[in-house]
């Protein structure tokens, strides 16, 4: 069976969560936890538009939305941290499932469907950017209080764990979504929509509870962001970076796969980073290198690095088979 | 006598000024492989569409066992036990064989393993049990059109509409296909199909309905329908005797 085993989770997990016994460096730290969080902000994407075929280009729609809920929660109404991030989770998932119901109810598909979730970001960004609420342009500041109770920590290496935490619940939810019906459904929805619903698909249903998950998924990681750096503003948390980097990631490291946002979150923000060093960070410049990288994926390796290993690797293997085996295909 | 599986009264399907079902009616009787035959433009897809729950039409009603299904989602329909197969191949491209089968499978199972199962099942008796991890997009015409079968298939319908399964298959390929059909209505599986290749419908076909222009202009045994001077005028009118000849090889 192909896809991604229990074991490699776990295996790849176990690896990750090394890194702070063998480095305390806070470069190497902060690295991670930017990419990881990425890598969650991608793999919501990836349940949606990898596995089901519908490209959003306004995941910044569901960041935003945890990131705000987590953060007016506590300031404004003195919610704890932890209830305020899991409301969060909730809130972005009940933006998805209503953008969701406005657009698959309206039959939208394809770039129409893309340039609806884009024109909902923008339009929350745009409410956030004003209303008193958000902070409005000044943005929303969390009040510093480093105790585990308020989810914040002295140092980087808690932050780690949890954003590492919440990568492999993801791992597991899209796993567990690969070998269910449910998954069955998503990529026959993806394939081909009127076949689907031939053999009984509820397709609308599908998508909508795609894009729930998807969405609730990429929430977490602005709820998660929102407690890392302490502030946003109406640019950060519904800006379009995020739902470039939304996509670029699971792109890049293989659409539709459980690996390809975490393998692609970690090339993309490594090549950024190689790139602000060598150029001595020139502003802009690693959006430059993103939109590069994403032309030559598009162009040469459209199943992304893992599909990429994946042809590498049934080469190798045909290269080894004997010659009479190969008479079958 | 029984209640029909599939009963049509006054089915209309307007596109713009044309008429492209007139006032359809027709009973598919429990059991039995029936079959709508008709020349090119004759709307017996569209009526397969609006049976499907693909289109809806502008006039009449449609009941399955009694049941008012007019306008019923296709999902729905397919949960009835009404399964279609498509005249143009719509398979999961970017999925294989067994995949493909299996998504059908899942209608009736939840288990992955148990659909992946019941799927293998279906593609060996339909043939394409040597093709399973195939990719869909990979197969030749003849194995495309035992895919949409087989999918449809899985489903476990009771009442199967064949939009021309041995359309653009050779006599060989033709002959290896009956029966797989015929085996499937010895299951139980009451079949609907359309179909322009002779030889087939007249083996297969216990009824045999005519749609000309929208209308079903005849029914009845496929043998005498055949012989029906205004089916022979409806199609050689169209030219369709050379093609039928090419396609199947069989003198009408």
């Amino acid at each position: 069976m192909k896809g991604a085993s229990l074991a490699h989770i776990v295996l790849v997990i176990a690896a990750l969560a090394a890194v702070p016994l063998l480095t305390a460096s806070n470069v190497v730290l902060n690295f991670l936890v930017v990419a990881l969080l990425v890598a969650l902000v991608g793999q919501g994407w990836n349940v949606l538009a990898g596995y089901g075929g519908q490209y959003s280009f306004g995941h910044a729609a569901f960041f935003g939305t945890g990131a705000y809920v987590t953060a007016i929660l506590q300031m404004r109404y003195g919610v704890n941290a932890w209830i305020a991030f899991t409301l969060g989770i909730a809130g972005g998932a009940l933006v998805g499932a209503a953008i969701g119901a406005l657009a698959f109810r309206s039959g939208l598909r394809g770039s129409y469907f893309a340039l609806v979730t884009l024109a909902f970001a923008e339009v929350l960004r745009i409410l956030a950017s004003v209303a008193p609420v958000t902070g409005a342009g000044v943005g929303i500041l969390i009040a510093l209080d480093l105790r585990p109770q308020a989810f914040q920590f002295q140092g980087r290496v808690p932050f780690y764990w949890i954003v590492l935490t919440l990568v492999a619940v993801s791992l597991l939810i899209v796993r567990l979504i690969e070998q269910s019906r449910f998954g069955a459904w998503l990529v026959a929805v993806r394939e081909n929509e009127d076949a689907a619903r031939a053999v009984g698909v509820d397709t609308a249903r599908v998508k909508l509870a795609a894009m729930t998950i998807s969405a609730a998924i990429t929430a977490a990681g602005g709820g998660f962001y929102a407690q890392y750096f302490l502030f946003i503003d109406s640019g950060i948390a519904y800006g379009p970076w995020i739902s470039i980097a939304a996509l670029l990631a699971p792109i890049v490291g293989g659409i539709g796969t459980v690996f390809g946002p975490l393998l692609g979150a970690l090339v993309v923000k490594t090549l950024g980073e190689i790139a602000k060093l060598v150029t001595g960070d020139a502003p802009g410049l690693d959006l430059v290198v993103y939109g590069g990288v994403l032309i030559l994926v598009v162009a040469f390796a459209p199943q992304g690095i893992a599909g990429l290993l994946t042809s590498l690797r049934l080469r190798f293997a045909r290269l080894r088979s004997s010659p009479p085996e190969r008479a079958h295909g | 006598m029984a209640e029909p599986l599939l009963c049509l009264q006054h089915v209309c399907k307007r596109c713009g000024g044309l008429l492209a079902v007139d006032h359809v009616s027709l009973a598919v009787e429990v059991g039995r492989i029936t079959a709508l035959i008709g020349p090119n433009g004759a709307g017996k897809t569209t009526l397969f569409s609006i049976i499907s729950g693909f289109l809806a039409p502008s006039e009449g009603r449609i009941f399955h066992r009694g049941t008012d299904i007019t306008g019923m989602p296709p999902h729905l329909l397919a949960r009835r036990g009404i399964a279609r197969t498509f005249q143009i191949m719509q398979p999961f491209a970017g999925l294989t064989v067994h995949e493909n089968i299996a998504i059908g499978a899942h209608l009736s199972r939840r288990s992955r393993a148990e659909a992946l199962d019941a799927a293998a099942d279906v593609a060996s008796k339909v043939g394409l049990g040597q093709v399973l991890e195939r990719p869909a997009a990979s197969l030749t015409v003849a194995a495309r059109k035992r895919l949409e079968l087989a999918r449809a298939v899985a489903t476990n319908p009771e009442l199967l509409l064949l939009d021309e399964v041995l359309a653009g298959l050779n006599p060989g390929e033709v002959a290896a296909m009956m029966p797989i059909i015929r085996h499937l209505a010895g299951r139980g599986i009451t079949i609907v199909m359309i179909e322009h290749v002779m030889q087939a419908v007249i083996s297969l076909a216990e009824h045999v309905f005519v749609l000309a222009e929208g209308r079903i202009i005849t029914q009845g045994a496929p043998q005498e329908v055949v012989g029906n001077a205004r089916v022979v005028e409806a199609y050689l009118g169209h030219g369709a005797a050379a093609r039928l000849a090419a396609a199947g090889g069989t003198h009408v």
